[in-house]
């Protein structure tokens, strides 16, 4: 990666829900710390809350790293699977695998993908089904 | 308002004194956490029926100034310890989320 930069790094374990929105959170006081504009710290901790709480229910965990630097925001979230079958049909608003007992809990209305999609600058997905997921989300500072 | 007017209003039973001098302007009723997390304004009191950790988790990212469960749920213990550690104020209230709502929004407009 670039000279000039801060790197956050986080384990993400499977269904760890009490943990979850922890790596959001501490990228956000990063992010509040370096006095980084209300807007664009909003932007990173919806995307980042949304891709880590989607870690937490759908895959076998992960790693997220987080690079501050001059001019962008990067996030990085990679997981060891169980991949994404069909990456359109999940960037759908609505569309959404998780189950019952997940949308109990508040989630799976189908809207992570299509948010972490509306709040980043550039969003790249690569999965396919039995690999693992990566995320790469830019916000342009 | 503040939070500490809301206490001071009776009209719900706190279950967890956190920050105390947020201001509340805006009434947010959302059970989606997704939308929630994406739509809720700022200085804004949240009504909701998802008493879990990801409510908590969510009010801290959006910085809601406080939460009121409605419909009687209660909190679990490890969401309580959660919202202790954010200093998030939590309320509980048998009413329905639309009354809840209404009552704040009088409070806001009102006095």
């Amino acid at each position: 990666m670039l000279n000039d930069h801060i790197h956050l790094s986080y384990e993400i374990v499977s269904e760890d829900f009490a943990r979850a929105g922890e790596a959001a959170s501490d990228v956000k006081r990063v992010l509040k710390k370096m006095n980084v504009k209300p807007d664009i710290v909003r932007k990173v901790a919806i995307a980042l809350y949304e891709g880590e709480i989607n870690m937490v229910i759908h895959s076998l965990g992960g790693t997220i790293d987080v690079y501050i630097m001059p001019n962008e925001i990067q996030m990085k979230l990679e997981d060891i699977g169980p991949g994404i079958e069909d990456i359109d049909k999940a960037m759908e608003e609505g569309y959404s695998t998780a189950s019952e007992t997940i949308r109990n809990m508040g989630f799976g209305a189908g809207m992570g993908l299509p948010n972490m999609k509306r709040y980043v600058d550039d969003l790249d997905i690569k999965s396919g089904l039995g690999q693992g997921t990566r995320i790469t989300m830019r916000v342009i500072l | 308002m503040t939070v500490e007017a809301l206490i001071k209003s009776n009209i719900f039973t706190v279950v967890n004194e956190g920050k105390v001098d947020n201001m509340i302007s805006n009434v947010f009723c959302c059970d989606l956490l997704s939308i929630a997390m994406s739509r809720i304004p700022e200085e804004s009191a949240w009504v909701t029926v998802m008493g879990n950790m990801n409510t908590i988790a969510v009010a801290s990212l959006a910085e809601v100034s406080c939460i009121i469960l409605a419909e009687g749920i209660v909190l679990d213990e490890m969401s309580l310890a959660k919202a202790k550690e954010q200093d998030i104020t939590v309320f509980y209230t048998e009413k329905p989320i639309f009354e809840a709502g209404i009552e704040i929004y009088k409070l806001i407009n009102h006095g």
